[in-house]
């Protein structure tokens, strides 16, 4: 009973969610995309370093961490040109994006450096 | 002084020149550029006292042990000074330097001696080092400028960069010749707090990136980084349970997070503590919880139902925490995670290194800090530090609750540990900064308001609005203009008093380079001690190349730098062990001394005695440290051997202990011969006032090689073993 109940909201959770996502512009989509992206190789990696083992750890953390870094960046372009959002009316896009193609540059500069 | 007074003065006129709202913007920018410009020179010079009154010299110790790694840096190059073993030190087991310093400071210095001999002026690099300290001095006084304009006003900003110029517990650290991590590491700090500050507020990934580039040269010039990697997550933390979440905040704290870390994690000596070692945890902690409250407030938007969200909310929580618990406990568990460190116990709980590890208690800068020297180094500011407080609360925003949060737990630490005053110092500038310039603006205003009643109004800005206004409400108060007046000339006194302070406390207190000694001699004049240069000077000439030479660790980096010999032990003090060997052999008779020191192949032997000068931080006055350290490793040795009934004493009725361990000996070797003052007894320490008690000391394994001209420094050389018959 409970758990039909629960599952009956998931179900419900999760249609609202999708009829909600649908509505998103699509270039906020795109940049959704590459965060999911981003995220799933980092998983896989981690899910390498519990198999294989962490042996060059700054090779597995700079994977990782390049993983990540490209999706939190990336999140937070999205945050910023978000037309909904309040805070960054005065930024334009461009600007925006310009930010966010340097730091990804100095983020994987250093990568390279890290990756040994 | 004078300057400083003339400084604040003008800062003051300048407030006054704006509620007169002057024709042009450009006037105002003139004087504000030039009171900046004024008060970048009053930093760079008044830290030169100890130029003029010694010569240009590196001061104590450490900066000794960083001076020879610039020099190699210059020599060598970057990456053989990265790559650097150095066998000189900790014989025989030798030091990697490239992994086990922090290289901001060296390759600062060499940047700036590279391009100055790029522009052909041809200085020598130890001038560029002696220097370094105020020149960064100086551009903390502008980064301090841009922060208190950030927080409050370009007023606050001018009067933080005057105070923060001549702030006491500022210079005590950057005076020119005190070469060390700390001069460089100040201006870091406060540019990454700046930057993060601007982060927050603009919610920009530049200058997110730009804080987390200055993080990355603070991680490389200082271990006090970890108090950034702390207090921003603290900081991000109490904004969210305040509700003052902001899309800004997590721009800026991810952005300098990710950034920061990958870019810290490039400096060797970190290396990957900051996903390791539990004092970084926190910063990871938080980032974790910055991504699962943002996508929370993502669903929330998104759903716009309350009773789906919280449905929603329960099970992402429960996840969230149970797997944060869970990968806790795991790397804690597995020992993956380390935990705390000794140090970082210390700073939590002062009382922790005195029972714990007495090589960090034994250190004078390590102790707590006593009210008077927290009136000695900030002066008027440990009373407009709360007045501040005060002004921050009341017009709260993110860039106040940040400075608040970084006043308050610096101000804890400093009372902890008397270095940490240091960290503090720009905090309590900045925050008096905002009590001094928004008393003196509104008093000021009121005093304006009562001749030009017609101008009030036209204030700009709210805080000036609302002065005004309150300044219209009070005017029916008696006597409000005189005493308006009154509490200004009240205000201009107490900074007067304060520059004196600071200029007096920095001629007297902080510019003596403690390698070079001065007294004052019978007849007023000045006598200078230069003999620990004419020691080492000595070893430099007088032994052979390879010669190891042991001493208590202070003197370690001075000896390799300066006298170019091997050492035992040095003020890197990563071996206890080792340490606790010398200080073994230090507080053993001579026979077993003799044992331990041809175990270490020891040729000489370096002792700092003072009872001739009456100089009382010498070696006898650090024996008990000694004896400490070694018995923590060897519990052969014990403290009680060397008191009588709790007692530490070098005459007569000393424990016999003491009068015949290697220390004793090689301090009072030959000074029972001696008439040290007149109307005493020959053998009469100076430093301890005492009578010595064994004053016929025979050496059999060692000989006096060198003892200099003040009997400051003293060597003795290891014989070689006898012949065996």
């Amino acid at each position: 009973m409970a758990k039909s109940s629960a599952t009956k909201d998931a179900q419900a959770l999760f249609h609202s969610l999708r009829s909600a996502y649908a509505a998103t512009p699509t270039n906020l989509k795109i940049i959704d995309l590459y965060v999911i992206f981003a995220i799933s190789t980092a998983l896989i990696q981690v899910a390498y370093m519990a198999i294989v083992g962490t042996f060059p750890f700054n090779s597995f953390l700079s994977g990782v961490l390049s993983c990540i870094g490209t999706a939190v960046l990336a999140v937070c372009l999205r945050i910023q040109v978000n037309k909904e959002n309040k805070e960054f009316k005065d930024l334009p896009p461009e600007r925006a994006f310009a930010d966010f193609v340097l730091c990804n540059l100095v983020l994987h500069l250093v990568i390279m450096n890290f990756l040994g | 002084m004078e300057k400083a007074t003339d400084l604040l003065s003008s800062s003051q006129s300048l407030f006054s020149l704006k509620s007169l709202k002057l024709k042009t913007k450009q006037q105002e920018l003139l004087l504000r550029i030039s009171i900046l410009g004024l008060v970048y020179i009053l930093a760079f010079i008044t830290r030169l006292f100890s130029v003029l009154r010694y010569e240009s010299m590196i001061h104590e110790f450490d900066p000794y042990f960083n001076y020879r790694t610039t020099l190699y840096l210059t020599q060598k190059g970057f990456y053989e000074f990265w790559n650097w073993f150095d066998s000189e030190s900790w014989y025989p087991l030798g030091r990697i330097i490239g992994g086990t310093l922090y290289p901001g400071l060296m390759v600062t210095a060499a940047s700036i001696y590279w391009i100055l001999r790029f522009l052909r002026f041809a200085v020598h690099i130890r001038e560029v080092c002696v220097l370094t300290a105020p020149f960064f001095a100086s551009n903390t006084t502008l980064v301090a400028y841009f922060f208190g304009k950030e927080l409050w006003d370009t007023g606050a900003g001018l009067v933080a960069a005057a105070l923060i110029a001549i702030c006491p517990g500022y210079i005590s650290r950057s005076v020119a010749g005190s070469y060390d991590n700390e001069g460089v590491a100040i201006f870091a700090l406060l540019l990454t707090f700046y930057l993060f500050v601007k982060a927050v507020k603009t919610g920009s990934l530049a200058w997110s990136l730009a804080s987390a580039l200055g993080y990355f040269y603070m991680v490389s010039a200082w271990g006090g980084y970890v108090f950034i990697i702390n207090l921003i997550p603290l900081y991000v933390l109490v904004l969210l349970v305040v509700g003052r979440y902001s899309m800004r905040l997590y721009v800026a704290y991810n952005c300098m997070y990710i950034l920061g870390m990958l870019l810290a994690m490039q400096i060797r000596f970190v290396g990957f503590q900051h996903v390791q070692s539990g004092e970084h945890m926190a910063a990871m902690g938080v980032f974790f919880l910055m991504q699962v409250f943002y996508f929370l407030d993502w669903v929330k938007h998104l759903l716009n139902d309350q009773k789906l969200f919280q449905a929603f909310l329960r099970i992402t929580l429960t996840c969230a925490i149970s797997v944060g618990v869970i990968a806790l406990g795991l790397g804690t568990a597995s020992g993956y995670i380390s935990p705390w460190t000794g140090r970082f116990y210390s700073l939590l709980d002062p009382t922790y290194a005195k029972d714990h590890i007495p090589i960090i208690a034994s250190v004078s800068e390590h102790q707590p800090t006593a009210w008077s020297s927290f009136m000695f180094d900030f002066h008027i500011l440990l009373i407009l530090f709360p007045a501040g407080l005060y002004f921050c609360f009341k017009r709260l925003s993110d860039a106040t609750i940040f400075i608040v949060m970084y006043g308050l737990t610096s101000m804890y630490f400093a009372g902890v540990m008397v270095r940490l005053i240091l960290v503090a110092t720009p905090a309590v500038c900045l925050i008096s900064a905002i009590a001094v310039s928004a008393t003196i603006k509104n008093l000021s205003q009121l005093v304006r308001t009562k001749t030009k009643p017609t101008q009030a109004g036209s204030g700009k800005g709210t805080a000036s609005t609302k002065a005004s206004s309150k300044g219209a409400l009070d005017q029916s108060l008696p006597y409000q203009k005189n005493g308006a007046i009154a509490l200004l000339v009240g205000a201009f006194y107490l900074l007067t008093r304060y520059a004196i302070h600071c200029t007096w406390v920095t001629s007297e207190a902080y510019s003596s380079p403690s390698i070079v000694l001065a007294a004052r001699g019978a007849h007023g004049n000045r006598v200078i001690f230069d003999d620990y240069r004419e020691a080492y000077f000595w070893l430099r000439q007088n032994t052979p190349q390879d010669a190891k030479v042991m001493s208590w660790w202070d003197y370690g980096y001075q000896i390799t730098a300066m006298g170019n010999r091997t050492v035992i032990v040095d003020n890197n003090t990563w071996n206890n062990t080792h340490i606790a060997t010398v200080g073994r052999a230090m507080s053993s008779y001579e026979d077993e001394a003799y044992e331990i020191m041809r175990s270490l192949d020891v040729d000489y032997v370096l002792v700092v005695f003072g009872g001739v000068t009456g100089y009382s931080s010498d070696d006898i006055n650090k024996f008990l440290w000694m004896v400490r350290i070694g018995g923590g490793v060897f519990p052969v040795i014990k403290e009680p051997d060397y008191l009588v009934n709790g007692e530490y004493r070098v005459d007569k009725g000393a424990a016999p202990k003491m009068l015949n361990c290697l220390m004793y000996k090689l301090s009072y070797y030959r000074f029972g011969e001696l008439t040290t003052e007149y109307g005493q007894p020959p053998g009469y320490d100076r430093a301890r006032g005492v009578e010595i008690g064994n004053k016929d000391i025979k050496l059999e394994y060692l000989e006096e090689a060198f003892t200099t001209s003040n009997w400051i420094v003293r060597i003795y050389k290891v014989k070689p073993p006898k012949n065996r018959l």
